[in-house]
């Protein structure tokens, strides 16, 4: 009898090989263009999907068995970080404003990140690119989840976090990085992937997502450096994603390399733009600061990436063009961010304060070429002003640039006296700027970049009041209107943290919980 | 007794975030399946198109012929979100290779009559491809469909699919060998017992509406499937010829559809409810989906009851018709 016969033992490759790809198949009832709609329209050349090599081989039981594994451990410290008022072990209440900046500006684009895979996965026609779109997406929802659960509690006793679903959508600087993710979204499948799995996840995750959790770490936030550290491995996978991804979409076909160049090319820069934010926050939002901005790029990019790039040069792929112009503006970029947030105070969704006399002193130990000679002086001077009850609040509002959709803050690459504004005139309408980059992008796919949702724009079109605003009657201010419409809370979500309620708070609960009062 | 612990006590300024407390009612504590849940997903001011839907916003409530005030009204009795998701499954996994070691340990699989061995896999293993076809139109439907209510549970129930194809693709190892896995992709690509079925799962994959594929798949196919083959056919008939063993190779699939029809239920019970425009829209579906997936089921059947198939299938059909009229759409 054949059962007598003993089984062959099937290697872990082969095994993997049968609990994946064997399971699709050629249809034969609908033709593959009606079932798989979106995979040719980028000119992308695919050939043989069976030559995507999957980096993890997971199967699902082992998925599910190491991820709860990992979700019982997150849990139970977020539960004792919140028995115990662990938000009171934070450095200082200063750093309660790079969590609002996260969970308003980063968690929402997990979730986009969860839609846009399982979207990708659905799309790609090979099991396994299919699968490892799926877990990632499935991950992603986890990372977005966790992040608004470990920053649950912060919300309970601080303010600017209270709406911050609503913010996402509408609040002014809010739109830098949800139309990034918009854009990427909306960009075929392939453009997803290389836009988000290698750009972001691969090039610039250490850039983005490390510097809040090292930064969380490095000021006493269990409960964002538990989520960071938990989805550490999620990432590692998602990372090998990212770079197996454009391998393998270069390997199928010469013809591809153009489009991945032009696509990376994009995304670097769009991804840099994003990280403006960042670079601001590492550099004057985190009281115990874990590096420089510039430390970080150079780390991070100039030397990590500068290593990636040399690896794919086998492909014809060479370092996006703009890295040149980046590192122009190393010195310079999280001064002018801070700068124009502490100029635009009145209206975010967190505080924003001037250096005191140590920090100023690492920022020009950390920016010896800039930081003295540009920005200490103005620094002084907004400093001198509120101490004579003066702190500044700029009501105009800015231009933005059409496709980053920063105000148009930034200097012209060497030149850091003079702002860098371009435009192009299309369909007789005039765009604005902030980089060649930002134009070239725009100048590539206008029919997209003029569609763009301009926080500016709208504020001056009236869409961004409240229903029901009549904007024409006498005394009308429209600041106040456009905080409803944000749902922002003049003087507790918004100004400067000297004399906010959070300051306040945190001293006072600080204080009933280490003394005998 | 009690003991009486004692923590510094500070008293928040709020207790939840405000769109969860708009739809809750009040500022009170909220569980992680809201906060995790509720209004995820953005609804406003987005920026571009998609070029590869240039009809629809990113997430556009129009893609689909149902129409709600609030489509937050779906909501998952399970209360999954990730976490609570994965620990479930890790639980029924540990279950289910405790099963598989216990098969496999005693030499279960040779005991097994040749017939219910040589049933079982012309059975099951084909069913692997319709797990991988739901893999995808879950996928499908949780990247096409509208607020977070709604599409959360799809994910998940995209990758349980995927799970059962690796678990069916388990049984065809242990009851026979990779060739039984290639026989069981030939007769799946060839065999005129599952020609109606293919068709019915490649035709799923070009149905654009999500909610009408969630229905085709989650509702209608799954909801005679699995009462069919696991509850009815390896639960029942294969269990009373000795095929024990099968049984417990399949329990995950089991627990899981008993699982999983109570989400089910309460989708369809929530999209019916909403308009008489709903529900006739859902009895249309609902109908004639039924009707296709029950001939597609009649000869995949056959293979394990032979004479007795029309009788079950009918009872099966009848089941399903009770579930949904429970559900508020009598069909």
């Amino acid at each position: 009898m054949d059962m007598t016969v003993a089984k062959k033992k099937l290697g872990l490759k082969e095994r993997y090989a049968v609990m994946t790809r064997g399971l699709d198949w050629t249809p034969s009832y609908q033709k593959m263009e009606d079932i798989y709609p979106y995979i040719a329209y980028e000119g992308i050349k695919i050939h043989d999907w069976d030559k995507w090599e999957d980096p993890f081989r997971l199967t699902m039981d082992a998925y599910w068995k190491y991820q709860a594994e990992k979700e019982r451990k997150l849990y139970s410290v977020l539960d004792a970080y919140t028995q115990n008022n662990g938000h009171l072990n934070v450095t200082d209440a200063r750093y309660l404003n790079t969590v609002k900046l996260f969970l308003s500006g980063i968690s929402p684009l997990e979730y986009v990140a969860h839609r846009g895979f399982a979207h990708a996965g659905r799309q790609f026609p090979g099991p396994g690119p299919r699968v490892a779109c799926l877990m990632q997406s499935v991950d992603e929802i986890r990372h977005a989840q966790t992040q608004v659960h470990a920053v649950s509690n912060y919300n309970k006793y601080y303010n600017g976090m209270h709406d911050f679903h609503h913010a996402h959508d509408r609040v002014w600087f809010l739109s830098v990085p949800k139309s990034f993710f918009d854009d990427a979204i909306t960009a075929g499948p392939f453009e997803f992937m290389v836009s988000i799995g290698f750009s972001f996840e691969y090039v610039l995750t250490n850039l983005l997502f490390v510097p809040f959790v090292s930064g969380a770490a490095y000021n006493g936030d269990m409960a964002a450096m538990t989520f960071g550290f938990s989805a550490q491995s999620d990432e590692a996978r998602h990372m090998t994603l990212g770079l197996e991804v454009i391998k393998f979409i270069l390997e199928q076909d010469p013809d591809n390399v153009p489009i991945v160049q032009r696509w990376i090319d994009k995304w670097t820069w769009r991804g840099y733009r994003v990280l403006t934010l960042v670079a601001m926050m590492m550099d004057y939002m985190l009281p115990k600061r874990t590096m420089s901005w510039k430390e970080s790029w150079e780390i991070y990019f100039e030397e990590n990436g500068g290593a990636l790039f040399k690896d794919l040069a086998r492909y014809g792929i060479t370092m996006p063009k703009c890295a040149e112009h980046i590192a122009l503006e190393k010195d310079h970029l999280s001064h002018q961010a801070w700068s124009t947030f502490y100029n635009y105070g009145a209206a975010s969704n967190f505080h924003t304060w001037m250096p005191d006399e140590d920090e100023m002193a690492w920022l020009s130990s950390k920016y010896p070429n800039s930081f003295d000679k540009h920005y200490r002086p103005r620094y002084e001077f907004w400093r001198e002003q509120a101490a004579k009850g003066n702190r500044f609040y700029n009501k105009t509002l800015p231009m933005l640039c059409q496709t980053c959709q920063i105000p148009m803050i930034f200097t012209e690459p060497g030149d850091p006296t003079k702002i860098c504004y371009r435009e192009v005139d299309y369909k007789n309408e005039k765009y604005h700027f902030c980089s060649d980059h930002c134009k070239e992008i725009f100048e590539h796919e206008p029919e997209k970049y003029v569609q763009a949702w301009l926080p500016v724009h709208q504020i001056y079109q009236g869409n961004c009041f409240p229903e029901g605003t009549d904007p024409t009657v006498e005394g009308f201010d429209p600041l106040a209107a456009v905080l409803k419409y944000y749902h922002l809370e003049h003087g507790r979500d918004n100004l400067d943290f000297e004399g906010s309620e959070d300051q306040k708070n945190f001293a006072e609960w600080r204080g009933q919980a280490t003394k005998n009062v | 007794m009690q003991i009486d612990l004692r923590t510094v006590s500070i008293k928040p300024i709020r207790h939840t975030f405000d769109n969860i407390a708009r739809r809750i009612g009040a500022d009170k504590p909220a569980s992680r399946y809201q906060e995790g849940t509720l209004d995820m997903q953005q609804t406003a001011n987005f920026h571009y198109r998609p070029t590869w839907d240039p009809e629809h916003d990113i997430y556009d409530a129009s893609r689909t012929a149902i129409k709600m005030a609030d489509w937050y009204a779906f909501k998952d009795p399970r209360q999954f979100y990730y976490g609570a998701y994965t620990m479930a499954r890790a639980k029924q996994q540990d279950t289910a290779e405790a099963n598989f070691d216990f098969v496999e340990n005693r030499g279960l699989a040779a005991t097994l009559p040749q017939s219910v061995r040589d049933t079982a896999l012309k059975l099951l293993v084909p069913l692997r491809h319709v797990a991988w076809g739901s893999n995808m139109n879950n996928a499908s439907v949780c990247a096409y469909s509208y607020g977070t209510g709604f599409s959360q549970p799809h994910i998940y129930h995209s990758m349980d699919q995927l799970g059962i194809a690796q678990y069916l693709t388990r049984v065809g190892l242990l009851l026979g060998d990779v060739a039984s896995l290639d026989e069981g992709k030939r007769a799946w690509m060839e065999d005129d017992a599952w020609q109606g079925l293919r068709r019915y799962v490649e035709d799923s994959f070009v149905v654009k509406d999500p909610v009408e594929l969630f229905v085709v798949q989650n509702a209608v196919l799954d909801g005679l499937m699995y009462p069919l083959v696991y509850e009815t056919i390896v639960d029942d008939v294969l269990a009373s010829q000795g095929g024990t063993a099968v049984a417990m190779l399949t329990q995950f699939m089991t627990d899981w559809f008993a699982e999983t029809k109570k989400w089910v239920d309460a989708t369809v019970k929530t999209a019916a409810a909403e308009s008489a425009d709903n529900k006739a829209i859902m009895t249309k579906w609902l109908t004639e989906w039924r009707d296709r997936a029950a001939a597609a089921l009649l000869p995949v059947a056959r293979i394990a009851l032979g004479d007795r198939t029309d009788e079950v299938m009918d009872d099966v059909v009848q089941q399903f018709n009770a579930r949904m009229a429970k559900a508020g759409v009598a069909i």
